[in-house]
């Protein structure tokens, strides 16, 4: 136990401190906030606009002026590339608090509420279940039609299932334990002890969860770009550079590593990050 | 040392090496044990008779390592044995139990298998006759319709019948040494009383030595010859179970016959030893009951610096106590 | 008139079996068990693993609610309040748990876990909040800067200080106490009790002290129930009760208990045999099964809880 961690002053404060001695979290970290600099900045970085076209310049390799080199029709891969970040990160954000908070709320319910709000959900989760997630996802976009905020949705209740199974199982273990019973013991309401005692329990399977899911899902979403059935081009999204590059991979083999590398390097570091974090929430374990 | 020794034990020390540091289990243990006697193992949790238990069998599981000290057992050196040799000598020579016997048995084979198993793999028994072996070692332990429970699963016995089945098994092979560790300790008082005399009961008619495992004094006081009393990975004393119990020499086997509550005997107060057991992942350098022993600021500095040896109160009883070497 | 007066206490559990989990027996864990509990108290319940003790001590706090009967505590029927009523009622009556392991939030800090109930119940201002806090924690023997800490960061024996801390945070006249040192190391057992005793003296608390370990009971407490297979079996003054049992349950519980002198070694026990399966107990007594002196009217008639002198009581034809 480091002496940091002896005297934390919150467990926010303990929990990065554990994380700062990590090294696949500042592998990982270091990558996420890559992404979420270029996210935030993508304009005054990007040195070109990631939408002009210069037919005159059509698929150059990487050179002093375009670091990456260009596309089809001549637009700068770098700049793209780091516009791209944004629809990652809010791919990754919308997609997980669709999943997390139904997921985590009907979990929850279900597994520290009254018996007949478990049976209605655990049916609901279970009709989730029985359909493929591939076809369910197909089906919210056959409904709402293909775009990004459709492939979004659909990719987020499709997580629905994971995540309130994985909250139900956790809160019925903590919902026995005795920690549970010495707050009911002191007065806590029975939503006051979900939300109070239950919840912040299982935040850390929730985040080791969540880890694991949210690169599926990002990659889902790209995925379902490449197909056609996320985001159109010409959005710097990129599941659709990779679609959109994918005939010229003799040619210009660049067009297709740059988005390619960029999903690879974006997942890669929210695992990264998300096992730090599973090592550091169980201080039990530790 | 003693004549006759069956089991002798020299500067034993099994250490846990994990990427937090080296956790000293055991660290120099001696041991003698007779044949036919009953060595109580005494100490609180952590304080490694349970790893000690397991090192005289070579049981202890990696991160755990035997990394000193030598176990002679009927004349062989234990610590220099190959697998097979091992093998056997767990077999034949030693049993053990354990605290869960639920744990200890296998949940898919009949418990009439189960002790039948040693009795055809080890002592080269017929099918049949290891069958009918079992069912008398069954009614040897005191269980009822030992017929009909011989074709019983472990779930279908309760802890206390479990736990007579544990002991069949581990006395199927007339072993000369039995260790016991905490075999009482999850049962209930009323069934606890069944199985320590049935222990004891068995180990004389087959003149087993036995090595109780134990928290509880009440224990130790009913069933043993002799005592060891252990420490952080240490015994500090060591003697006849008359002599520990009427004048115990070392502070902490004081406290732990002090602290405890009798029935018949009680007090308005109880005499706690304040304080909590040493972190045994850093070397202790002294005494490691320095810290929490009423006699350390009498007693001045040399009892956090030198470990004291093993200094004998009588001839059969020694304990490691600085207060013993001052004339 | 009495703090906590329980009146034919009955709490049953489903035994769940086939494919549709459908209850296909009832486990009677306490069945008609009447209590009473003074101010200032020690009240111990002794009984072996399944006798229903901790299922008592949480059903007479109403942790679980009991299937029958009525308890009053100061005269109000707790069960009978609205939720308001009962998390009133609740700052009054405490439990301290057997496990200092899983009876504290891993999550929470010791500090805040101790002043979850002024919390609760609103108590104070931050400060003054704070303040009850450290100055609990220097009460039972914790240091108040280590209010901040996590529960792992503690040995089982400061766990239970902890636990302890939390349960008279809120000045409560009744304290349960499940097992409360069972889990606990001689020495630091002997810790606990001296401070649990310490703090009786000082708050004039109400205690349930709850154990199968007859000597942690003798120590404890003023008067003695012993519970078997969800029934009481015999109830007296400590002394009495230690001097001259009259339930053969309660003889054969004592003559377990293993002397810790070796030159008095107990006779073998004769033999008790096994506690009977909860959900198929004997007709008529239920300890029938195990007991040396039964008779034929045991097998039919069940023995009351009958007064045999002031104080003493016992479920025995033969006593």
């Amino acid at each position: 136990m480091s002496a940091a961690a002896s005297l934390p002053t919150s467990r926010l404060a303990w929990v990065l401190d554990r994380l700062w001695h990590n090294r696949s979290a500042r592998i990982g970290g270091g990558i996420i906030a890559i992404i979420l600099l270029c996210a935030a900045f993508a304009p005054w970085i990007a040195p070109h606009d990631p939408m002009a076209i210069d037919t005159l310049r059509r698929l150059e390799p990487p050179s002093a002026e375009h670091w990456l080199g260009t596309d089809e029709v001549g637009r700068d891969l770098a700049s793209r590339l780091i516009h791209g970040t944004r629809y990652f990160v809010l791919i990754c954000l919308i997609t997980t608090v669709i999943a997390g908070v139904i997921g985590t709320v009907l979990g929850l319910i279900s597994g520290a509420g009254p018996l007949i709000a478990d049976a209605v959900i655990m049916r609901f989760v279970d009709v989730l279940l029985a359909f493929p997630t591939i076809l369910l996802v197909l089906a919210v976009i056959a409904i709402l039609g293909p775009s990004l905020t459709t492939a979004m949705v659909a990719v987020g209740i499709g997580n629905i299932p994971g995540y309130a199974r994985l909250v139900r199982s956790a809160a019925l273990t903590i919902r026995r334990e005795e920690y549970v019973e010495a707050a009911r013991a002191l007065g806590a309401s029975e939503l006051g002890i979900i939300f109070g005692t239950v919840l912040p329990n299982i935040v850390s399977p929730l985040v080791v969860y969540t880890s694991y899911a949210m690169p599926l899902a990002a990659l889902a979403a790209a995925a379902l770009s490449f197909l056609g059935l996320g985001a159109q081009p010409p959005a710097p999204e990129w599941g659709a550079m990779l679609v959109n590059a994918r005939s010229f991979l003799f040619t210009a083999w660049w067009a297709v590593a740059a988005p390619g590398l960029a999903i690879f390097a974006a997942i890669l570091g929210l695992n990264l990050l998300g096992n730090a974090l599973r090592d550091v929430l169980d201080p039990r374990d530790a | 040392m003693r004549e006759a020794a069956l089991l002798s034990v020299r500067g034993l020390a099994a250490h846990f090496v994990t990427r937090a540091g080296t956790l000293r289990a055991v660290d120099g243990v001696d041991l003698d044990l007779a044949s036919g006697e009953v060595l109580g193992l005494v100490g609180e949790s952590g304080c490694g008779k349970t790893v000690l238990a397991l090192s005289l069998m070579r049981l202890v599981e990696p991160p755990g390592r035997l990394v000193a000290g030598s176990i002679t057992f009927d004349g062989n050196d234990v610590t220099a044995m190959d697998t097979r040799t091992i093998t056997r000598l767990r077999g034949r020579g030693m049993g053990m139990i354990f605290q869960q016997p639920r744990t200890s048995l296998d949940p898919v084979i009949r418990i009439g298998n189960q002790i039948a198993e040693p009795l055809i793999s080890h002592a080269g028994m017929s099918r049949a006759a290891a069958a009918r072996e079992a069912i008398a070692l069954l009614e040897a332990v005191g269980i009822p319709g030992a017929e009909a429970k011989a074709r019983a699963y472990p779930h279908e016995l309760s802890g206390g019948q479990a736990q007579r089945v544990m002991i069949a098994i581990a006395l199927a092979l007339k072993p000369r040494l039995l260790i016991a560790d905490e075999p009482t300790t999850s049962l209930d008082v009323t069934v606890q009383a069944q199985i320590l005399a049935l222990l004891r009961e068995r180990c004389r008619a087959l003149g087993t030595a036995l090595i109780l495992v134990t928290h509880d004094i009440g224990v130790v006081a009913q069933l043993a010859d002799r005592v060891a009393v252990m420490y952080a990975g240490r015994i500090v004393e060591q003697g006849p179970v008359g002599d520990i119990f009427a004048a115990p020499a070392h502070p902490y086997t004081q406290g732990l016959l002090q602290s405890a509550p009798v029935l018949g005997r009680r007090r308005e107060r109880l005499a706690a030893i304040e304080g909590n057991i040493p972190d045994l992942s850093r070397p202790i350098p002294g005494c490691a009951f320095a810290p929490r022993c009423d006699h350390r600021p009498t007693m001045g500095e040399r009892c956090d610096r030198e470990m004291p040896p093993a200094l004998a109160v009588t001839p059969a009883h020694a304990a490691r106590c600085w207060r013993l070497a001052t004339p | 008139m009495s703090l906590l007066d329980a009146r034919g206490i009955a709490v049953r559990y489903p035994v769940r079996g086939g494919v549709l989990q459908r209850p296909t027996a009832w486990v009677r864990a306490v069945d008609g068990v009447d209590l009473t509990l003074d101010a200032g108290e020690t009240l111990g319940l002794v009984g072996e693993s399944g006798s229903g003790k901790s299922t008592l001590g949480r059903a007479l706090i109403a942790l679980r609610r009991p299937d029958a009967g009525t308890i009053r505590f100061a005269g109000d029927d707790i069960l009978a309040l609205d939720a308001a009523g009962l998390k009133a009622l609740r700052r009054r009556m405490q439990i301290v748990f057997q496990d200092p392991n899983a009876s504290l939030d891993p999550r929470r800090t010791v500090g805040g876990s101790v002043r979850m109930g002024l919390d609760l119940h609103a108590i104070g201002t931050g400060a003054e909040r704070r303040e009850a806090v450290a100055e609990m924690f220097r009460r039972v023997g914790l240091r108040p800067e280590h209010v901040t800490r996590f529960p792992h960061e503690f040995s089982g024996g400061q766990r239970q200080r902890i636990g302890i801390a939390r349960a008279l945070i809120l000045n409560p006249e009744l304290l349960v106490c499940d097992e409360a040192v069972s889990a606990l190391d001689v020495s630091v057992q002997a810790q606990i009790l001296n401070l649990l005793k310490d703090l009786q003296a000082e708050r004039r608390l109400a205690m349930l002290f709850i154990s199968h370990n007859l000597a942690v009971v003798e120590h404890m407490a003023d008067r003695i129930a012993v519970m078997y297979a969800g029934r009481i079996v015999e109830e007296a003054k400590r002394d009495a009760l230690f001097a001259a049992p009259r339930h053969p349950y309660t003889r054969a519980l004592l003559s377990a208990v293993p002397t810790p002198d070796p030159t008095r070694r107990d006779p073998s026990p004769p033999p008790l045999g096994e506690p009977p399966d909860p959900a198929n107990l004997p007709t008529g007594c239920r300890f029938r099964s195990r007991c040396p002196i039964a008779m034929p009217r045991c097998a039919t008639e069940e023995p009351a809880l009958a007064a045999l002198a002031p104080g003493h009581k016992a479920a025995c034809w033969a006593a």
